[in-house]
């Protein structure tokens, strides 16, 4: 029997990047606000201290700081004849558990959606007509736009420092920026990071064939910033240990190094750690939620009520608690009725790895260090005559060069023995890779629902993904790897390519990217979306989803920005609109 | 970003590059000193061993006790890791590295017991996208794996893989890696492909994990280790960084723990 706490205002399930977010906005506001997070504390001292942090097998392939597959999973199949059987280990995505979440180990690469991606529906057909879009593809508006966001993509880049060269300005296009990406009211708050060889060769090669390569933005400070709560940031030192790693420089922005010194001194704030979510409780109606249930690290049950659940989860998380609390429809493939679940969607990778005469030290690198071409994302080309919708970007990332997971050999290499061991010796440090970072578009048959055998420690049924890569993207693929064999082939002292397609089926096996979205999805109608624009639940407006669950489908870029710009837009609803008038602030 | 292309320029020819060399190459040598100051004060200091400080050095040459092989199995991964990266005149293989005490350790620990990997039944064989759904853990795995190739190689060669001239050791292997062996108990192609993996680990991964010795794989390849600031170097564009490999423990690149 659970043991009833008293009750809190706000309860946030989860404490990575959102909930620092809402916490600190509501808490702000006067509300009571409590975190729960699964994970535990960690901070960047002692946790992440330069002293040992720089450990590539213990973080980057033992997967110590991300989600532990004995206690949460999912299952997976390609398609619906299939049986979907565990994810054993993490392999395809590594979403992260402890405070700060995954905002903890990512890169840094702090992209804006194109005003477009918010309208992909509407803009497309009346681009290309209404044929244009294929029946079993079920995209669809935002709800929100460009325009109404950027203030909030504004506050997250000035929260985080980000380095970066602005390439519109109110709509003056500016030298050296994206001059795809839609306006902003200023630049960046830090100029870009230090170029690395490989960013230099890229710029190069990408002018060489017509493109307008940029610095890519990046949650790495390129020098000493102070953001808008007073927080203080350190310049990064190029260590090359972001990406899987906490920084122990205080140069990658996260939530500890960029919200939680204020946030943990708020008397309205308080967080438990260890604290696994299980159900959002609702009351008789089933319109109203009166709390959460949690387990805590002694397997002690705990009913935590509060006015207003906001769901701060990991994106598919978010969704398996939907499920196994019976907020909103659940998506029926087979009637194509229901949401929750609906419109999951992923991101398409591919890379050239490119291997030159010049030295590249890959080794000295941050997790947002790029250079990219942004000219085949979104709709800044003409689909008509590709015949797809979507696209990516194609960018050179100096990441770092840890070597058991960053080494590149060439074609017809063979994979052990003296040959491999010679094209090792040869190439590490003569070698880089050209990455395609792709949107993915929602599908009928691409969905989350509750698994029919699989348990998770708690005896709740796993969570199921259906997913597989579709026509569409992988021609999109092709067409923008095929423009990264281009830039490739430009690169002055080229020795030789290697082109990695990314063909056939989606596995759960090697890692692609984290950027799992939807199954939460945003929109204006009910009957196609789980919250409204403000994030809000239709069928139990005292819960509030955030994260990459509410993307209806995936875009060209990484979803952090995003993610950040609607924690905030959400926050400012909640807070001087909700709390004014608690109910739904958009008639179903 | 014009100012990249600049800055090879400049790199390549110009004095800038010339001084930041000197300097570096200055900054070496105090710290070739410095370490060699320690080693002498360790020398003259045999109270500190009597203690119980023992030396790095000392231990690492020491043969290193297993943690979980038995000594059959040791000698497969041995004798295995080491035409997967074999010794040569281009550097060290695998088992100068001592990949097999990396491996061993692993094994022990969190990573061979699947501390972290579901491993709830139904157990069903599924899809390659599906990835590993065997019911066995790292160490299991091995464990059998291991006596079944062996077994295979004693009634085919009539002896162990270990004791097999490298020509059969590299054709078992390949048949492993191609599942055309059927193993008894375990799947060859998992058996291969964790092999090779955790070959490359040990090889690679800092020498903290017993894998890597004297940075055998490191200084293969040029990666000087986690060092903490590039500010200066990263735009020194097409030279070669200057300064030793160091490892989390330090520079000697031996295996300090027991």
């Amino acid at each position: 029997m659970a043991t009833r706490l008293p009750s809190v205002d706000v309860v946030l399930v989860g404490f990575g990047w959102t909930a620092s977010i809402l916490g600190h906005e509501l808490a702000d506001a006067g509300l009571k606000v409590l975190a729960l997070e699964r994970g535990i504390y960690r901070d960047t001292v002692p946790d992440f201290a330069t002293t040992h942090i720089q450990d590539e097998l213990k973080y980057a392939v033992r997967n110590s700081i991300f989600e532990d597959a004995k206690r949460e999973t999912l299952t997976f199949r390609n398609s619906m004849d299939q049986t979907a059987l565990p994810m054993r280990h993490l392999g395809s995505f590594r979403p992260g558990s402890g405070v700060g979440g995954a905002g903890v180990h990512w890169n840094g690469q702090t992209w804006r959606f194109l005003p477009t991606d918010f309208k992909i529906r509407s803009e497309t057909e009346a681009r290309y007509g209404k044929g244009f879009i294929p029946a079993d593809m079920t995209i669809q508006d935002w709800g929100v736009t460009y325009e109404e966001l950027e203030p909030y993509y504004d506050k997250f880049e000035y929260l985080c420092g980000i380095s970066g060269q602005a390439g519109n300005i109110q709509g003056r296009i500016q030298e050296g920026g994206n001059p795809f990406e839609g306006p902003r009211a200023r630049g960046y708050p830090l100029p870009p990071l230090l170029r690395s060889a490989g960013t230099v060769l890229f710029d190069k090669a990408a002018r060489e064939v017509g493109f307008k390569p940029f610095a890519c933005p990046a949650a790495n400070t390129s020098a000493a910033y102070k953001n808008p709560l007073g927080v203080q940031m350190g310049p990064c030192t190029y260590c090359g240990y972001c990406e899987w790693f906490g920084c122990g420089n205080y140069s990658k922005a996260s939530p500890q190094t960029t919200i939680l010194p204020v946030l943990l001194q708020n008397k309205n704030f308080s967080y438990r750690t260890r604290c696994d979510v299980t159900r959002v409780n609702l009351d008789a109606s089933g319109k109203r939620a009166t709390g959460v249930t949690y387990v805590d690290g002694d397997g002690k049950e705990f009913e935590q009520p509060a006015e207003l659940v906001v769901l701060c989860a990991f994106a598919q998380h978010n969704v398996h608690l939907l499920l196994l609390s019976n907020i909103g429809k659940k998506y029926d493939p087979q009637s194509n009725t229901g949401v929750v679940g609906r419109n999951y969607a992923y991101q398409i990778t591919s890379s050239v790895e490119v291997f030159v005469d010049e030295l590249m030290n890959p080794f000295m690198g941050a997790g947002a260090l790029g250079q990219a071409v942004d000219e085949f994302n979104g709709d800044n080309f003409d689909h008509g005559p590709a015949g797809f919708v979507g696209g990516g970007y194609i960018a050179l990332w100096t990441t770092g060069g840890r070597p058991i997971l960053q080494h590149h050999v060439p074609d017809g290499t063979p994979k052990w023995g003296e040959g491999w061991k010679k094209a090792m010796a040869e190439n590490y440090l003569r070698s880089a890779s050209i990455a395609t970072h792709g949107s993915v578009m929602s599908y009928r048959d691409s969905y989350l629902d509750l698994d029919p055998t699989y348990r998770d420690i708690y005896g709740n049924p796993l969570l199921r993904l259906t997913f597989d890569f579709h026509d569409n993207e992988h021609r999109m693929s092709r067409f923008v790897t095929d423009k990264a064999t281009l830039i490739a082939k430009a690169l002055p002292g080229l020795r030789s390519l290697k082109v990695n397609q990314r063909d056939g089926h989606y596995s759960i096996v090697p890692y692609q990217t984290t950027h799992n979205t939807g199954g939460a999805a945003m929109g204006d109608d009910p009957k196609t979306s789980v919250v409204n624009r403000y994030l809000q639940s239709w069928d139990v407006p005292n819960v509030f989803v955030m994260g990459s669950s509410v993307f209806p489908q995936n875009a060209g870029y990484n979803p952090t920005g995003t993610v950040g710009a609607l924690a905030y837009w959400a926050a400012d609803a909640i807070r001087n609109r909700y709390m004014k008038n608690p109910g739904p602030l958009v008639a179903a | 970003m014009h100012h990249g292309a600049r800055s090879i320029g400049a790199s390549a020819d110009g004095p800038g590059g010339a001084s930041a060399g000197d300097a570096d190459a200055a900054r070496t040598s105090r710290l070739f000193a410095t370490r060699r100051l320690i080693l002498k004060a360790s020398f003259t200091l045999p109270a500190l061993a009597a203690l119980g400080c023992t030396r790095h050095a000392d231990r690492a040459e020491q043969p290193r006790q297993l943690v979980y092989f038995q000594p059959a199995e040791r000698d497969f991964v041995d004798a295995a890791s080491e035409r997967l990266i074999p010794d040569g005149d281009d550097g060290l293989g695998a088992r100068a590295a001592a990949v097999t005490v990396f491996i061993d350790s692993q094994l022990a620990g969190p990573y061979g017991q699947a501390a972290a990997w579901y491993m709830e039944g139904p157990f069903a064989k599924g899809t390659p996208e599906q990835g590993y759904q065997l019911p066995l853990t790292p160490a299991q795995l091995y464990r059998a794996a291991i006596a079944d190739i062996d077994g295979h190689c004693q009634n085919a060669f009539g002896k162990r893989f270990a004791a097999l001239a490298p020509a059969d050791q590299d054709a078992t292997l390949h048949a492993l890696e191609k599942g055309d062996l059927e193993l008894p108990h375990a799947s060859a192609k998992e058996f291969f492909d964790m092999l090779l993996k955790n070959t490359q680990e040990g090889f690679l991964a800092d020498p903290l994990y017993g894998g890597n010795r004297g940075f055998a794989g490191w200084k293969l390849v040029g990666f000087p280790g986690p060092r903490y600031n590039y500010m200066f170097e990263i735009t020194q564009y097409g030279k070669p960084y200057p300064l030793p490999t160091v490892g989390l423990l330090g520079r000697n690149g031996q295996l300090v723990w027991s």
